[in-house]
């Protein structure tokens, strides 16, 4: 699989990602030398302790940074030598981001949140409110599209967060620790939407602490100090 | 399609500052004052600054006016009983500026004498002013009723004056106006005609025409009231010979004033033993003004830029907060894809929006308050077209200005340190 030349490759693919974050003369291996492939339409689980380099990773992953080494391949491009406009392209055009805090923008209505990419993205009003609309339809919230974050529960909040990362049709969603401030029963919930959007054949990256949510993942990558330690495959 | 979503960014820039209404208002009273006093004192400015360029103009920009003076070392001598005094300007001076200088087109004497006019039971303290038929092209005040006397009046030494509407109206009262006789000192002259007079005492400068004016022919002062004016006060004789008070010289070119005023200088000094004549030149006094109105600009237009410099720094403030308090949505954004210049756009926006709400409002006050002034204290006004388009102008600079540091501060954060802010 890795030998799939870059511009043909449409999943993401990390080849000796190193990345060290430099404060004054301190410095720390986040990441040293992590190479994964994510075939398009898998689901991953990655775990590791704390401080093993899950956000790290994420982060690359997601274009919010550059790694220090190494190349990452994404939709056919090797994005680790992009500057910042163009990462933010990617981003844009590319990706979808699940927080652990849902991180919606609390003065804007649950339309106007899952709107925002497309805002960027220059659709159309009439447009992106029909796109917002059957997004919201899909994760349950097709009554809520008026409401503002703040009057709505975790679970409905990360829903929101979902559909708005989906909005823009991502090659690859990402989500760190996207039920690690929910409860068990509204993790199972959410999990269980990620699983489905999988099925419907979206690559999924997500980071998490707990077992029994890798276990919707279909593999699962663990870290340790910075590297892969194992990989563990089709966890069903 | 472009149109409408810069419409749309502005829609959200709005809708983020109403989220702190209150804030937003106090942030925009620094520009709202600023361009405020900026308009109204341009406005007290450029109406005062007119009231004496009119007035001066008044005076005839191409005139020249000499004045009789009386010199300084021969008044108030109090122990003198009877006290004579030569001075002033000659008929002869008259005659020599008309024929000395080619670039005069033509010159006016006046002889003033104080007089009480009489008609009936009613009497007014008079300035009989005689002069020439050009006095009343020169002065350039409408005649309101009947004639102004003529060159033949002047030949003719008729006994005719011509009254200004107050002088009219004080002394006929509701009579036929045209055709009485005013006894003024011994002869009665005719009414013949009434011109408008100036309303009001007027400002610092004089006008050379005044309200309680009676004009009459040059020659026929000259022969009923000689040149010798004597005045009685507390056991004192005073007494004045002045043939007479003023030239008013007309020139031809406005290139030809103040050349020539100088010319008459040398020549009058040449002819004048004392220095009883003093020559004002109204176009040197209204570029005076000028020069005098734009320091004026200049120094209300430097305070009025300070409290501009003060309300931007208000904005600039509140928009650095609100950037820090608005760290994480940034965070956001700029994970979902935004670039830095969208990022530098919204936050620039309301920076702007605010600065030209308050431009807006500051207009608002800045056109009340001087016709708050215009009407309670009657002083005059004007609100330049100009100064609003600066003012618009200003305060689109003061939110660009201000707002830049802020929205480069937002756009360069790193949106994953963005996104763990709290
Ligand atoms: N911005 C940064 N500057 C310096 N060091 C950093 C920075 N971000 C992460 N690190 C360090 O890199 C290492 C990996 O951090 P990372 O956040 O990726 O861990 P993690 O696996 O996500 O941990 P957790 O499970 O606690 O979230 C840690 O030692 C951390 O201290
Ligand atoms: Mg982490």
């Amino acid at each position: 699989m890795n030998n799939i030349p870059a511009n043909r490759f449409r999943g993401a693919r990390m080849e000796n990602i190193s990345k060290v974050y430099r404060m004054g003369d301190q410095q720390v291996r986040a990441l040293a030398g992590v190479s994964a492939v994510f075939e398009p339409g898998s689901f991953w689980a990655v775990m590791g302790p704390s401080g093993s380099g899950k956000s790290t990773m994420l982060n690359l992953l997601g274009c919010l940074d550059r790694p220090t080494d190494g190349r990452y391949i994404l939709g056919g491009r090797d994005v680790s030598v992009l500057d910042d406009d163009e990462l933010s392209d990617i981003r844009l055009k590319h990706l979808g981001f699940i927080f652990q805090s849902f991180n919606l923008i609390p003065q804007l209505t649950v339309e106007e949140n899952i709107q925002l990419p497309l805002y960027y993205l220059g659709w159309s009003p009439d447009r992106s409110t029909d796109r917002a609309r059957e997004l919201a339809e899909m994760v349950g919230l097709g009554d809520r599209l008026g409401h503002r974050p703040t009057e709505l529960s975790g679970g409905q909040q990360q829903r929101v967060a979902i559909a708005r990362a989906l909005a823009n049709d991502p090659t690859v969603l990402l989500a760190d620790e996207p039920t690690g401030n929910l409860d068990t029963a509204t993790g199972e919930e959410i999990m269980g939407l990620l699983a489905e959007l999988n099925q419907q054949g979206k690559t999924i990256i997500m980071v998490t602490h707990d077992r029994d949510v890798a276990a919707h993942a279909r593999q699962c990558l663990i870290l340790r100090d910075g590297a892969v330690e194992r990989i563990e495959g089709g966890v069903h | 399609m472009r149109q409408s979503r810069f419409f749309r960014d502005i829609q959200l820039g709005v809708k983020n500052l109403m989220l702190h209404k209150l804030r937003s208002f106090l942030t925009t009273l620094g520009v709202v004052f600023g361009v405020g006093s900026v308009i109204a004192m341009l406005a007290v400015g450029e109406g005062a600054g007119r009231q004496a360029l009119e007035e001066i103009r008044k005076l005839g920009s191409h005139n020249i006016i000499v004045s009789a003076m009386k010199p300084v070392e021969e008044t108030g001598s109090r122990n003198v009983r009877i006290f004579r005094s030569i001075y002033g300007l000659l008929y002869e001076d008259a005659r020599r500026v008309r024929e000395s200088f080619p670039a005069v087109r033509q010159i006016v004497p006046v002889k003033v004498v104080r007089k009480e006019g009489r008609l009936g039971k009613r009497s007014l303290e008079l300035r009989v002013v005689g002069t020439t038929s050009d006095w009343f092209q020169l002065v350039r005040r409408p005649l309101i009723a009947g004639r102004a006397f003529s060159r033949l009046d002047t030949e003719k030494r008729a006994n005719v004056m011509v009254l200004t509407e107050y002088g009219a109206r004080r002394l006929l009262a509701t009579k036929a106006t045209i055709g009485e006789f005013l006894r003024v000192g011994g002869d009665y002259f005719e009414v013949i005609g009434i011109v408008r007079s100036e309303s009001g005492v007027g400002g610092s400068i004089q006008t050379p025409d005044r309200q309680i004016d009676a004009y009459i022919p040059l020659s026929v002062a000259r022969e009923r009231f000689g040149d010798v004016f004597t005045q009685r006060t507390s056991g004192s004789f005073t007494s004045e010979r002045v043939e007479l008070h003023q030239l008013i010289v007309e020139v031809k070119t406005l290139e030809d004033v103040e050349p020539t005023a100088a010319a008459i200088e040398t020549m009058l000094a040449r002819f004048h033993k004392k220095k009883d004549y003093r020559i004002s030149v109204p176009l040197a006094l209204l570029r005076q003004a000028e020069a005098t109105k734009r320091t004026f600009n200049i120094v209300l237009g430097s305070i009025a830029g300070i409290s501009l410099l003060v309300g931007g720094i208000g904005i600039m403030n509140i928009m650095l907060a609100s950037v820090t308090e608005r760290t994480r949505e940034i965070g956001i954004r700029r994970a979902i894809g935004a670039k830095r210049r969208q990022i530098v756009a919204q936050f620039l926006i309301e920076t702007v929006v605010l600065s030209m709400v308050g431009g807006g409002i500051g207009i608002g006050i800045g056109i009340l308050i001087p016709w708050l002034i215009t009407r309670f204290a009657g002083m005059p006004t004007v609100v330049t077209a100009s100064s609003l388009a600066l003012s618009v102008g200003i305060s689109m600079c003061v939110g660009l200005v201000f707002g830049i540091y802020p929205a480069l501060r937002a756009a360069r954060l790193d949106p994953i340190e963005a996104l763990r802010h709290e």
